[in-house]
């Protein structure tokens, strides 16, 4: 037996000896990040496993957060408008502002309005696209999909799909009344629920991810509200029918953010995670993700991507599309129970 | 130590393992969510206290009794439907197919649980869609001339959830059938009873027990579901799981999730007291 346990300890003494062989990073993520074409250069580079647990709604991942250890987890991704929210909470570790590779984002995309808070930075914007209208454009017509109004006119009853989001769609109905993100409040609120309730009215289903992408494949429906490029850009290559757009009176500009989790063992390479996933070569790979496509907030992520991903993802239209997108909602805790209770009674409309 | 202490010693013993798991893995969460539910929010804080606030906003809000509403009447149908299906199919196994091929269509009964739930739910979406195999087999054949909307309503979510607990209470039932005397049968017909007389007076009864725990725990399954209702009747209603996971997800309201949670218990304990005369869990 001796020489089978010889090999053996001497391994154990070598991965005890070279501890980077030996670790492991923890994250908390949305599904783009599970894509081993993404997560294995940098596993192969520093030597460790990423573990990687996904999870859906900002309050699910909070609550994840509060009945962790501290040490349990490493990396959070976290929507941008939501980093404030962790950072009251205590779940975010301050970053080292001059560590980060933010020199490159589009500038929009820095959102330092979100990722700082007292002038500390908690975490970077990673990627970004628009919630809007998307929609198949051999069923519809392209010209009408320019105007939300057209929506609730009655010639597309029964044929559109609502995004299971509140946030969204709540932005892109209250711009579709005049309203800017930045101004809903609790007093104009009940002006959006006539216009919504008129949406789901006109709708056939109100759909995640998954069965929004499938309705609009399969044609159940012909037009999603509140998806975006990241709703068609995984479809594109079988049906270059879908499509979507920005309409006159705008859309909705998302973005998730990425930071190192208070109380991690390993800071610096939770930091090095963070520092790969902006990269340029990061970036590239996240933008197009399996589970879903995305626009890279580092600008220099074009020289990493095909001219046929930066087509589907409509690169050349960046600056155009930014200037007409607004930021979601970003409801304190009141406006956001009466925002959802809203989308509630929507749902049971 | 006498022999019937020994003995009783002996049967706690036994049984306390199962006892500490019920403690520990049930009544104990229970009695924690229970608590939770008289607790309230203060912006984005739950405030622990004794609150009953969340349950008069159940009994009252109308998007909460809708959704239990909902829950309810889909609930029924589903299970009287898999009820009507599951039994004749039952009996057919059981009575019409010969001994040797009954493991196969006992099989047959339980491959729909080898494949993942929310697979099986998207699969339906497929086939019940406006392209799906249903309606190109109507338009083939020239019964309807426009598509039936069927996937995103309640009829999809019933027909998912059918699908799914024919089989559960087919084995169910099938299991009660398969022990059943033929004698019994064969007298009640030698006492001139007809084929509809000695189903339901001598069958029927005697294989209640079976049919009363298979729609039980049909019941407990499909009102506690949210996945189905979710992807195949596409959110056009909502039930009171969906709403739980709204509070859990969306609005981190633990307390008000928690308070819901305890309205499903409670259906769900009003069913079994409901079913407890025939409900024979050991002859499953």
């Amino acid at each position: 037996m001796a020489h089978i346990r010889l090999p053996a300890t001497s391994l154990a003494l070598l991965l005890a000896a070279t501890p980077g062989l030996a670790q492991e990073l923890n994250a908390l993520v949305w599904c783009d990040h599970t894509d081993p074409a993404l997560i294995e250069p940098f596993e192969q580079q520093f030597g460790v496993k990423v573990n990687l647990k996904e999870y859906e709604g900002t309050a699910a991942g909070l609550a994840i957060l509060e009945q962790s250890q501290p040490g349990d987890w490493d990396v959070l991704v976290i929507d941008a408008v939501d980093v404030g929210r962790a950072v009251e909470g205590g779940h975010l570790a301050e970053l080292p502002a001059d560590k980060l590779q933010t020199a490159d984002f589009f500038p929009e995309l820095v959102m330092a309005e979100n990722n700082m808070v007292d002038g500390k930075t908690y975490a970077v914007t990673e990627k970004f696209g628009y919630n809007t209208i998307s929609y198949d454009k051999s069923k519809v017509d392209p010209a009408d999909m320019e105007d939300m109004a057209t929506l609730t006119s009655g010639k597309y009853d029964g044929r559109i799909g609502i995004y299971d989001y509140y946030l969204p769609v709540l932005g892109l109905v209250a711009l579709g009344q005049g309203i800017n993100t930045a101004d809903i409040t609790a007093d104009n609120l009940g002006a959006l629920k006539d216009p919504l309730m008129a949406l789901r009215a006109a709708s056939k289903q109100v759909a995640d991810v998954v069965s929004a992408q499938t309705a609009l494949a399969t044609g159940e429906v012909d037009i999603i509200v509140g998806g975006g490029e990241w709703l068609t850009a995984v479809l594109a290559g079988e049906n270059a029918n879908l499509d979507w757009t920005i309409p006159k009176q705008g859309g909705l500009r998302w973005a998730q953010s990425i930071g190192v989790v208070a109380g991690s063992t390993q800071p610096d390479l939770a930091l090095e995670f963070v520092n790969y996933i902006t990269s340029p070569e990061g970036q590239a790979r996240l933008a197009t993700s399996s589970c879903y496509w995305g626009m890279p907030a580092n600008a220099k992520a074009g020289d990493a991507l095909t001219p046929e991903q930066k087509a589907v993802l409509r690169w050349d239209q960046q600056p155009e599309f930014l200037a007409r997108a607004q930021l979601y909602p970003i409801p304190d805790a009141a406006l956001d129970t009466a925002m959802q209770d809203l989308w509630t009674e929507m749902l049971a409309q | 130590m006498t022999l019937a202490a020994k003995e009783r010693r002996l049967g706690w013993g036994l049984i306390a393992p199962a006892l500490i798991w019920t403690a520990a893995f049930f009544i104990l969460p229970f009695l924690a969510m229970l608590a939770l539910s008289f607790a309230s929010m203060d912006g984005r804080e739950v405030m622990r206290g004794f609150d009953p606030g969340n349950y008069v906003r159940v009994f009252t809000d109308p998007t909460m009794l809708g959704a239990l509403g909902n829950s309810l009447e889909i609930t029924v149908v589903v299970t009287v439907i898999s009820v009507v299906l599951a039994y004749p199919l039952a009996a057919i196994i059981a009575f019409r197919v010969p001994a040797r091929w009954q493991r196969l269509a006992l099989l047959l009964a339980v491959l729909p649980f080898w494949t993942s739930y929310v697979v099986r739910s998207y699969s339906w979406l497929l086939v019940l869609g406006q392209n799906g195999v249903v309606n190109k087999a109507l338009l083939g054949i020239g019964v309807i001339a426009e598509p039936l909307e069927i996937a995103s309503t309640r009829a999809a979510t019933v027909i998912g959830f059918v699908h799914f607990f024919v089989m559960l209470l087919t084995l169910t039932i099938y299991a009660n059938l398969i022990q059943l005397s033929p004698n019994y049968a064969r007298a009640a017909q030698d006492l001139g009873a007809s084929r509809w007389q000695t189903f339901t007076h001598v069958i029927l009864p005697l294989t209640l027990p079976g049919v009363v725990t298979g729609a039980f725990l049909t019941f407990v399954l499909c009102i506690g579901d949210y996945i189905t209702p979710q992807i195949l009747g596409g959110n056009a209603e909502l039930t009171l799981p969906q709403l739980i996971m709204l509070q859990l997800g969306r609005s981190g309201n633990f307390p008000l999730a928690s308070a819901l949670s305890v309205v499903l218990m409670a259906v769900v304990t009003l069913a079994y007291f409901a079913s407890s005369r025939w409900l024979r869990l050991d002859r499953v």
